[in-house]
């Protein structure tokens, strides 16, 4: 007796034969073989791509990084390719990631806890949440001429202009919806029951947040704040629009000297940026040279939050 | 024996103590303000926008919107040459970033192990965080002479179709990452039942995930064409046109987005000077760029939210 049976009617000694030859055959299925090539394809595609960026990168800056790194990292912006460097960029950056970290983190954290720990269900809340999500989205160049009108000359008084202290606050600005994003979505994913246990025993709600909530959420707060500075580090539009110098930067200051917090900047991607138009070959191998610079930063960055926030989900 | 005198429990007894209760609405009122100070940026930059960007509207000739090229510092605002070529690079992005994003969106929920993902994941992220600059100038070295002037013999050195792949390139993990978020979500027993019915894994991937999975890859496309619409660098460096452009629908020579216009004219020179409405032309672009990505945005959060209901 077959253990496939079906009907006699038309065709249905045909449909149990491919029934029987689909379960009991050993066919090959090409198109599903096809298929994940393709896949594989497409993801090894992009991997090769990553690849051959970092080779183009590295090999196009070799000549600077293996025998003048000492100098290209203390040197200053010049029309000279031979004494040109990226010291002012360092600088500049190294400023803009202290703004970002003073103004936007505590400001984003604490908007974050606030939507998720105080802020009752009322379309009030709703209006923030739709308008962080919306400002997440934005276009780095729009915040750009936020800074421009905003920062630079509504504010003349506060930065002086179009200062390193304008472009800090601009990014800052610009970082906050992922801050605040990011954040919030730690704080949710702390449990309820750490909450309850802490009104349990009388505690107020910011006795719960600060002492239970922000402890426990901390690492995925922290792996967000990094992955938004390292954006910010990357960020090249606003500044343009806030006016960083892409020419000759004449002063030069100490790294940690504040003074030069009124006064014209500039930053790595911008650097890189005027760099990348010059015709002149040399320069071709100095921005390759700052771009590895760049990315050393930006990417250990990403990396270790990636790297943190792998290790905090497995502790969880 | 002593009694404990038994005092009736009054209203200020439960009560807490002040301090807290001041130190509490205190904090309570602080983070308010914080998030409340997003809506004060949306606010800024509304008001930024408008207020220059109307100047230009009610002061502009019309004659000057529609002539031979971009040139504000010439008075020349023709906005269809920035649009089309917004419009090219985000088509040559999107032509790279789906087939890709996709592919290694798919890839990655459905068939690959845990230890790859493991490992190919971080990697997506990797390239997440690359500068746009860094992008710029690849597409510039390496992209307009290995793969555009490969293509198309007529092409110069500075080509709209070298940034849209690099802008495509850019905009590849982020597609990959909302796709494979989408069909993640997708429960099990679908894939399961589909796998009890005796369908292939290709038939279960492509019959029963995706199309379950739908809105959140349309959400990822719209958030992915959103990105692209307002990259800027990776244009500025690889597209030329820096002091102007004339209108041109072919990719293979130089053109202008709406975000490289808006670079190129607060670049160059020490600030936007030139023809009267040149300033304001800046902020007519910026308002014209911020209201595309605002419905592009809100038109992905609305797929996005179908999708959190559905499952």
């Amino acid at each position: 007796m077959a253990v496939v049976t079906t009907p006699a009617s038309a065709g249905g000694e045909a449909a149990a034969a491919a029934v029987r030859r689909r379960i009991a055959g050993r066919s090959t299925d090409i198109v599903g073989i096809v298929f994940k090539c393709l896949l594989i394809g497409a993801l090894l595609l992009t991997v090769l791509i990553l690849g051959a960026l970092l080779y183009e990168v590295i090999t196009g800056g070799w000549d600077v990084l293996s025998s003048d790194l000492g100098s290209f990292l203390s040197g200053r912006l010049t029309s000279r390719a031979e004494i040109a460097g990226v010291a002012q960029g360092l600088a500049g950056s190294f400023w803009i990631a202290v703004f970002v970290v003073v103004l936007s983190f505590p400001v984003g954290i604490g908007a974050a806890l606030y939507l998720e720990e105080y802020a009752p269900q009322s379309r009030f809340t709703r209006l923030i949440d739709v308008n962080i999500r919306n400002l997440a989205g934005v276009p780095s160049v729009v915040y750009g001429i936020l800074g421009f009108a905003v920062f630079v000359r509504a504010l003349e008084s506060v930065t002086g202009g179009r200062t390193l202290m304008a472009a800090g606050v601009t990014l800052a600005v610009l970082v906050l919806p992922i801050v605040i994003i990011t954040a919030a979505e730690a704080v949710r994913a702390v449990p309820d029951s750490i909450r309850e246990a802490g009104f349990g025993v009388g505690a107020t709600r910011w006795e719960v947040v600060r002492g239970h909530v922000l402890p426990y959420a901390a690492p995925g707060i922290l792996t967000g704040t990094v992955l938004a500075l390292a954006r910010a580090l990357g960020e090249a539009a606003p500044l343009i629009l806030v006016g960083a110098v892409t020419g000759r930067l004449g002063a030069s200051y100490e790294v940690l000297d504040p003074s030069q917090l009124q006064e014209r900047f500039t930053a790595m991607p911008i650097v890189i940026f005027t760099w990348a138009g010059q015709p002149n070959a040399d320069f071709r191998t100095l921005t390759a040279a700052a771009i590895v610079v760049l990315l050393v930063v930006v990417l250990l960055a990403n990396t270790g939050a990636i790297l943190l926030r792998n290790r905090y989900e497995k502790k969880r | 024996m002593t009694t404990i005198e038994a005092t009736p429990l009054q209203l200020a007894d439960l009560r807490g103590n002040p301090s807290r209760m001041r130190k509490e609405s205190a904090v309570r009122g602080l983070l308010l303000g914080a998030a409340t100070l997003s809506i004060v940026i949306s606010a800024l930059i509304v008001f930024s926008l408008v207020r220059e960007a109307w100047t230009f509207v009610t002061e502009v000739e019309a004659a000057s919107l529609w002539t031979s090229g971009w040139f504000p510092r010439r008075g020349l605002y023709d906005v269809k040459t920035l649009l089309v070529g917004s419009l090219l690079v985000t088509l040559i992005a999107m032509v790279v970033a789906v087939p890709l994003g996709l592919g290694a969106a798919v890839y990655l929920s459905e068939y690959a192990r845990p230890s790859v993902r493991r490992v190919l994941k971080p990697v997506l992220e990797i390239l997440a965080g690359i500068p746009s600059v860094v992008l710029g100038f690849f597409a510039l070295t390496w992209i307009s002479p290995e793969i555009v002037q490969r293509l198309s013999d007529g092409a110069t050195q500075f080509n709209l179709a070298a940034a849209g792949i690099g802008v495509g390139v850019l905009t590849i993990p982020l597609m990959a990452s909302i796709s494979e978020d989408a069909m993640r979500s997708v429960p099990l027993s679908l894939r399961e039942a589909s796998a009890g019915m005796g369908a292939r894994k290709v038939t279960t991937s492509t019959r029963v995930v995706v199309p379950a999975a739908v809105s959140g890859l349309v959400a990822a496309f719209i958030v992915a064409v959103s990105r692209a619409i307002g990259e800027t660098m990776v244009v500025a460096i690889a597209a030329g046109a820096t002091g102007g452009s004339l209108f041109t629908t072919n990719a293979f020579r130089p053109g202008q987005t709406m975000t490289a216009a808006m670079a190129a004219q607060a670049a160059g020179t020490d600030s936007v000077k030139g023809a009267a409405l040149t300033f304001q032309s800046l902020f007519f672009v910026g308002m014209l760029l911020f209201l595309i990505t605002l419905a592009l945005n809100l038109v992905a959060d609305r797929f996005v939210r179908r999708v959190r209901q559905r499952y």
